[in-house]
């Protein structure tokens, strides 16, 4: 039974069902979910502040290469034609679909590296033990929010497909482009094992 | 198995939930303090938003199958694909893991999302049960595998990116890739307004207004 004694800030409810719960710091090798759902609550923050910073910000260095390198290369009968991801983006570009090409430019590039920045930013000053910067939790915040519009995943998911489409029409070489957006999306999910969501509110709250 | 007894929500006690942080508010608190993020209660309200999302992707998946999804021009001659008509192709060069990777993201998924919300915000509008895993689990997959189906859309934008070739090979993207990513837009949000703290509220304190 949860005891309601206690400051309101030492309470989680559980996002998913609404339960509540005592929040405590976990040890290395603990972590807390919900009684009644199982929802994950507290994740242990067995990595520092500073590996996240740090796969973030290879996270962004990799974007750069996956945007600017030759991403893929087509050849069949002496033609051939090369493709960077933003031409992929700007594949709808003229006509009505070119909003679309928006959209995919943001989904592919843009949240993903917004998402990023608004981690480093939020977690800079805190791993260094310093006051969170201004807007720092709105920032982190709004990185939490854009998580399931940043699709470089998919993305290479459907890379993948494509090829398969191609491969009967014509022969196609990978670029460093492909390979860097591969490691991209390692270097994003490790990220998001190290990361404890709660563990930050806590830091920007306190500090 | 479901213990549903010894547990004490936020609501019971007389306190929000932030649903973004987890950080616990006194009843009537308009903003997460901590956070930022609106609190929201645990009511049935939501769910108009739910519909409305679920109704807009419903209508823009239609034109999404009936338009072509692809223009190819080879030296054989033209060809317009739709979606289904981009699956049955990819079977009839028998790349069948790719075929059906194709038909999940874009088919099944897609429907099996419209019927799984729509069901969803039946059960907890009617209030007739209380807390059931079966529904959280369902919700979870949803919520988490929605954004899958967008695939399709960056195969096209690839594909006309790519296959550039003048005379020998071009394709160019059809109307129906802008609906259909709208359509799996509008359902994420669909997905994103259900409150998952409802499939929990028991009919005894859904009495109370």
């Amino acid at each position: 039974m949860t005891d309601l004694s206690v400051p309101l800030d030492q309470l989680i409810a559980c996002p998913c069902c609404d339960a509540l719960h005592h929040a405590t710091v976990l040890g290395e090798t603990e972590r807390a979910a919900c009684v009644r759902c199982g929802t994950l609550l507290i994740t242990p923050r067995t990595r520092s502040f500073l590996h996240v910073i740090a796969l973030a910000f290879t996270a962004m260095i990799l974007m750069v290469g996956a945007v600017f390198f030759p991403f893929l290369t087509i050849s069949a009968k002496g033609l051939s034609h090369a493709s960077s991801v933003f031409e992929a983006a700007m594949a709808f570009s003229d006509g009505i679909l070119a909003p679309l090409s928006l959209a995919v430019l943001l989904a592919i590039v843009a949240l993903p590296t917004l998402r990023f920045a608004a981690l480093i930013y939020t977690l800079w000053p805190l791993s260094n033990g310093r006051p969170a910067w201004p807007h720092a939790a709105r920032a982190f915040r709004l990185a939490e929010e854009l998580q399931p519009w940043a699709m470089a995943e998919i993305f290479i998911i459907g890379t993948a497909v494509a090829l398969v489409k191609v491969a009967g029409l014509a022969s196609v070489s990978l670029g460093p482009a492909f390979w860097a957006f591969c490691a991209l999306i390692i270097v994003t999910a490790l990220k998001n094992v190290f990361m404890s969501k709660w563990t930050i509110w806590r830091a920007i709250e306190q500090s | 198995m479901t213990p549903t007894v010894s547990v004490l929500t936020a609501r019971d006690a007389g306190l929000t939930g932030c649903t973004r942080c987890g950080r616990v508010w006194p009843e009537g608190t308009q903003a997460c303090g901590r956070c930022g993020a609106r609190l929201r209660r645990v009511s049935t309200a939501g769910l108009q938003r739910v519909w409305a999302w679920w109704l807009a992707g419903l209508i823009f998946y239609i034109p999404a199958n009936l338009y072509p999804m692809l223009r190819t021009a080879t030296l054989g001659g033209h060809q317009q694909n739709t979606i289904l008509g981009g699956v049955v192709e990819l079977l009839a060069h028998h790349n069948y893991l790719v075929a059906g990777v194709v038909f999940f993201a874009s088919l099944v998924i897609p429907v099996a999302k419209f019927f799984a919300i729509a069901y969803l915000a039946l059960s907890v509008g009617h209030e007739r049960r209380a807390g059931s895993h079966p529904h959280l689990h369902l919700y979870e997959v949803v919520e988490f595998i929605g954004r899958w189906s967008m695939i399709d859309v960056f195969v096209v934008a690839i594909l006309s990116a790519l296959v550039q070739l003048g005379a020998v090979a071009s394709i160019h993207p059809g109307p129906a890739a802008a609906s259909f990513a709208l359509s799996v837009a509008f359902t994420m949000l669909s997905a994103q307004s259900f409150d998952p703290r409802l499939i929990w509220r028991g009919p005894a304190q859904a009495k109370d207004p």
